[in-house]
C-alpha cells in the first residue's frame, strides 16, 4: 500500500480549518445552553378540531405572573390570530401556535423568534420584550394566493 | 478495450450529451425569465399583469423559476455533462448506452408532465411542494419520472465504470470519471428521502386514494434529499474545478489523494444533515437538530479541502505562466479565456456563499436568518452562482465540442462573465442584508405586501438592478450559445475535454481511496445513526390527517 503524502502547507490548513470548526461549534453550544434553544416536541392535536376545540379556538393573550404571558396563536389562510398583542415592557411571551390549514412561518422583527407552524403540531416559542414600541411579525413560508398579507404585531407599551 | 479511440468512437455519448444540455438550457432560458419579475414586482414594479392570462400571477412565475432553474436545468446538464466526462476520463464508451437513453426518456417525459401543471397553474406550490398545498398528481408524477430517469442514468455509468475496473486490474480509476460516478452514488442514495416523500405520501394522497397527509413526516423526508441536492449541484462543478480546470489554466492537480478523499467525504456527510433545514420546525428534538448541526460542520471539512487544492493547483498553473509573488502569480491567469474566468469566479464567489452557509447551518443562529430573504441571497452566491457559473464555463468549451464549431464571440462570452459578477453582488449583498436587518419574509410578493416598509426600499431597489444584470447576462450567455450552434465556423482546431494529470503519479494514490465498499457502509450507518432515531418516531406518530388545500 502506497503511503498517504499530504503537503506540509496543506497540513496546516487541514488543522486550522478543524480548529475553526471546533471554535464555531463551541461558541454555538455556549448560547444554545445559556436559553437561545430550538422548537422541539409539543403534543400533537388534531388539525381538523384546532378552530372548536381550547385553547386554539379562541386564541388569546393570557397573563400567567407578573410579566409574563402565554399567547395561544392559529395560523390560517391568511392571518394570524389574534393580530396583535399588547404587553408591557420587560414582559417574557411564550407562544404556542399552531395551524388550521398549511404550513405557515412566524418571524418577528428586531427578536430572535424565528418558527415554523404546522397542521397537527404546536410550536413553543418564547421572546422578552424590553423595549416599548412596535414588533411586526410576518408568515414567511409560503402560504397560497394571500400569503403576504398574513402578518400582525406585538405592541409593547412603557410601563407608567 | 484498450485501442486508442479516434476522434468521433464518442458519437452517441455525445449526442446524448448534446440533448441533455439543450433540454437543459432551454429550461434554464425559460425559467430565467421569471427572476427579474420577481425582484422587480419587490421594487413596485409589476410587470405580471402583462403575463395575464398566460402566467397568473407572481407565485406561478415563481414556481417555474425553481422548478425550472435549480431542478430541471440542473439534473439534466449534470447527468449530461458527468455521462460525457465518464465517457471521456476512461476513454471507454457506455458498456449499456440503452441504459442512459432510457434515462434521458423517462427524465424527459417527467418534464413535460411536470410542465403541463406547472403553466396551467395546477401546481403553484414552488419547487419544495410543501403539503397540504396539493398540486395536481402530474406534477408529483412528473418529479418522479425526473428523478427515476437520472437514478437509470446513474446506473449506465456505474456498469461502464465496472467494465472498465474489470479490464483495468489494480489500476486507480481517473479522477475525473471516479467522481463522476460518486456524484451519482450520492445522489441515488440521497434522493430516497424525496421518492418516499412522493410515492408513499403525496402521489396516493393527491390521487385521492388516502384523505390526508402528514406535513412534518412529508418536510422531513424532502430535507433528507433537500440538503444533499445542493452537493448534486455542486459536486458536478468540483468535477470541473479539480479534474479539468488546472488543465485549462495550464497546470496541474495539486493533489489526487486529497481530491479523492474530498469527494468521499462528500458521499459520507453529504446526506446526513437535512435537520439543518428544520430547526425552526416543532416535532423534531433539539438533540437530533444538534448532533446534524455537528455533521453540517463536517461536511464543510471537503470543502475546505477544496479550496486549498483548487487553489493551490491554480497557483502551480500561475507559476507554470511565469507568474511570481505571493499573490501576482493570480494576474498570469488565463482570465481571457471565458471558461477559465468563469469557474475562477464561481471558486471566488463560494467562499462568501460558503461563509453564509455556515451561518445557516449553526442551529440557534439560524433562527436569524431562517426564512428571509438572507437565504435567496445565499442561494444566489452558491447555486445560482457557484453552480450555474461553472455550468457556463463548462459549456464554453463543451458546446464547442458537442457543435463541432468555435465558440461565437469570446468578446462577449468575457462580458457574460464579469456581468455576472456585476449582477450577483448587489443582488445577493442586498437579500443579505434583507434579511439580516429586518427579517424580510423570502418567497413573498412584497410589492403587494402591506407591511412593506419604508426603509426596505433602497436595498429592494439595489436587488433588482442585481437581478436586472443577471438577466442580462443570462441574455448574453444564450447569444453566445445560440451563435456557437447556428452562426459560427466550424472548429479549426478539435476541442478536447481537459484532463488535469495529477502532480504526482496516479498509481501512487492509496488503494483505500479507490476502494467503494467501505466508504458505501460508512455512508449507510451515518444515516441510520443520525435519521433513524427522529424518522423513526415521526413515522410512529404519523398522523395521515392533512387534507390538501389548493390555496392559489
Amino acid at each position: 500500500m502506497n503511503s498517504f503524502k499530504v503537503d506540509p502547507y496543506e497540513k496546516w490548513w487541514m488543522v486550522a480549518s478543524g480548529i475553526i470548526l471546533v471554535l464555531f461549534l463551541l461558541a454555538v453550544a455556549v448560547s444554545a445552553f445559556s436559553g437561545f434553544g430550538l422548537p422541539g416536541h409539543e403534543p400533537h392535536i388534531d388539525p381538523s378540531r384546532v378552530a372548536v376545540d381550547p385553547p386554539f379556538a379562541n386564541p388569546a393573550l393570557v397573563e400567567r405572573g407578573p410579566g409574563r404571558y402565554d399567547v395561544y396563536m392559529r395560523a390560517q389562510i391568511w392571518a394570524f390570530a389574534p393580530n396583535e398583542i399588547k404587553v408591557p415592557a420587560g414582559s417574557t411571551v411564550t407562544f404556542y401556535m399552531t395551524s388550521a390549514d398549511l404550513l405557515h412561518g412566524f418571524i418577528i422583527e428586531r427578536t430572535n423568534v424565528n418558527v415554523m407552524v404546522f397542521p397537527g403540531q404546536v410550536t413553543k416559542t418564547t421572546a422578552r420584550f424590553d423595549e416599548p414600541g412596535e414588533y411586526r411579525f410576518f408568515c414567511h413560508e409560503y402560504c397560497g394566493l394571500a400569503h403576504h398579507v398574513m402578518f400582525g404585531r406585538v405592541v409593547v407599551e412603557a410601563r407608567s | 478495450m484498450e485501442n486508442p479511440m479516434s476522434l468521433n468512437s464518442f458519437r452517441l455519448e455525445e449526442k446524448l450529451t448534446a440533448w441533455h444540455i439543450g433540454i437543459a438550457l432551454g429550461a434554464l432560458f425559460l425559467g430565467t425569465w421569471f427572476g427579474p419579475l420577481q425582484v422587480l414586482e419587490h421594487a413596485g414594479i409589476d410587470l405580471y399583469g402583462k403575463l395575464a392570462p398566460g402566467i397568473k400571477g407572481y407565485y406561478q412565475g415563481l414556481t417555474i423559476h425553481g422548478v425550472l432553474n435549480a431542478l430541471v436545468f440542473t439534473t439534466f446538464f449534470i447527468t449530461g455533462f458527468l455521462t460525457f466526462a465518464t465517457v471521456h476520463s476512461l476513454k471507454m464508451k457506455l458498456r449499456f448506452p440503452w441504459i442512459n437513453i432510457l434515462g434521458l426518456g423517462l427524465m424527459a417525459a417527467g418534464l413535460l408532465m411536470t410542465a403541463a401543471p406547472l403553466l396551467l397553474n395546477n401546481a403553484t406550490v414552488l419547487y419544495t411542494f410543501y403539503p397540504p398545498l396539493e398540486a395536481s398528481s402530474l406534477f408529483y408524477i412528473g418529479l418522479t419520472l425526473v428523478v427515476v430517469g437520472s437514478w437509470v442514468e446513474g446506473f449506465g455509468l456505474y456498469f461502464t465504470l465496472a467494465a472498465w475496473r474489470r479490464a483495468h486490474p489494480g489500476a486507480r480509476t481517473p479522477f475525473v470519471a471516479f467522481a463522476s460516478v460518486l456524484t451519482m452514488v450520492m445522489w441515488q442514495i440521497a434522493s430516497l428521502g424525496i421518492a418516499a416523500e412522493v410515492l408513499v405520501l403525496l402521489i396516493p394522497w393527491s390521487l385521492g386514494l388516502v384523505k390526508g397527509t402528514d406535513p412534518l413526516l412529508a418536510r422531513t423526508l424532502f430535507w433528507f434529499t433537500g440538503h444533499p441536492i445542493v452537493y448534486f449541484w455542486l459536486l458536478p462543478a468540483y468535477v470541473s474545478w479539480y479534474g479539468m480546470l488546472p488543465k485549462q489554466a495550464g497546470g496541474k492537480l495539486f493533489s489526487d489523494p486529497l481530491a479523492r478523499l474530498a469527494f468521499w467525504l462528500f458521499l459520507v456527510l453529504s446526506i446526513p444533515v437535512g435537520l439543518h433545514h428544520q430547526f425552526t420546525d416543532p416535532g423534531i428534538s433539539p438533540a437530533w437538530k444538534a448532533f446534524q448541526t455537528l455533521l453540517t460542520y463536517g461536511v464543510t471539512f471537503p470543502s475546505l479541502l477544496t479550496a486549498f487544492t483548487v487553489v493551490a493547483s491554480l497557483e502551480l498553473a500561475g507559476r507554470a505562466r511565469g507568474g511570481t509573488g505571493l499573490f501576482r502569480w493570480i494576474r498570469k491567469l488565463p482570465w481571457e479565456d471565458p471558461s477559465f474566468s468563469a469557474q475562477a469566479l464561481a471558486i471566488v464567489t463560494f467562499a462568501f456563499g460558503g461563509i453564509g452557509g455556515i451561518i445557516n447551518a449553526s442551529y440557534n443562529i439560524d433562527l436569524l436568518v431562517h426564512n428571509t430573504l438572507w437565504i435567496v441571497g445565499h442561494f444566489h452566491l452558491t447555486l445560482a452562482t457557484t453552480v450555474v457559473l461553472s455550468f457556463i464555463g463548462i459549456s464554453y468549451w463543451l458546446i464547442p465540442k458537442l457543435s463541432g464549431k468555435e465558440l461565437w464571440s469570446v468578446r462577449t462570452a468575457q462580458v457574460q462573465v464579469w456581468l455576472w459578477i456585476a449582477g450577483v453582488l448587489p443582488f445577493s449583498a442586498s437579500h443579505h442584508l434583507l434579511g439580516l436587518r429586518f427579517s424580510v419574509p423570502r418567497r413573498t410578493m412584497l410589492g403587494e405586501a402591506p407591511y412593506l416598509s419604508p426603509e426596505w426600499h433602497p436595498l429592494l431597489l439595489v436587488a433588482a438592478l442585481g437581478g436586472v444584470l443577471l438577466f442580462a447576462s443570462l441574455v448574453l450567455y444564450f447569444v453566445v450559445v445560440l451563435g456557437t450552434v447556428f452562426a459560427s465556423r466550424k472548429l479549426a482546431q478539435p476541442v478536447e475535454m481537459p484532463v488535469a494529470d495529477s502532480v504526482r503519479d496516479l498509481q501512487e494514490t492509496p488503494q483505500w481511496l479507490d476502494t467503494w465498499k467501505p466508504w458505501l457502509i460508512g455512508t449507510i450507518v451515518l444515516i441510520v445513526i443520525s435519521y433513524g432515531p427522529p424518522l423513526a418516531d415521526l413515522i410512529r406518530n404519523a398522523n395521515l390527517s392533512s387534507a390538501g388545500l389548493r390555496a392559489w
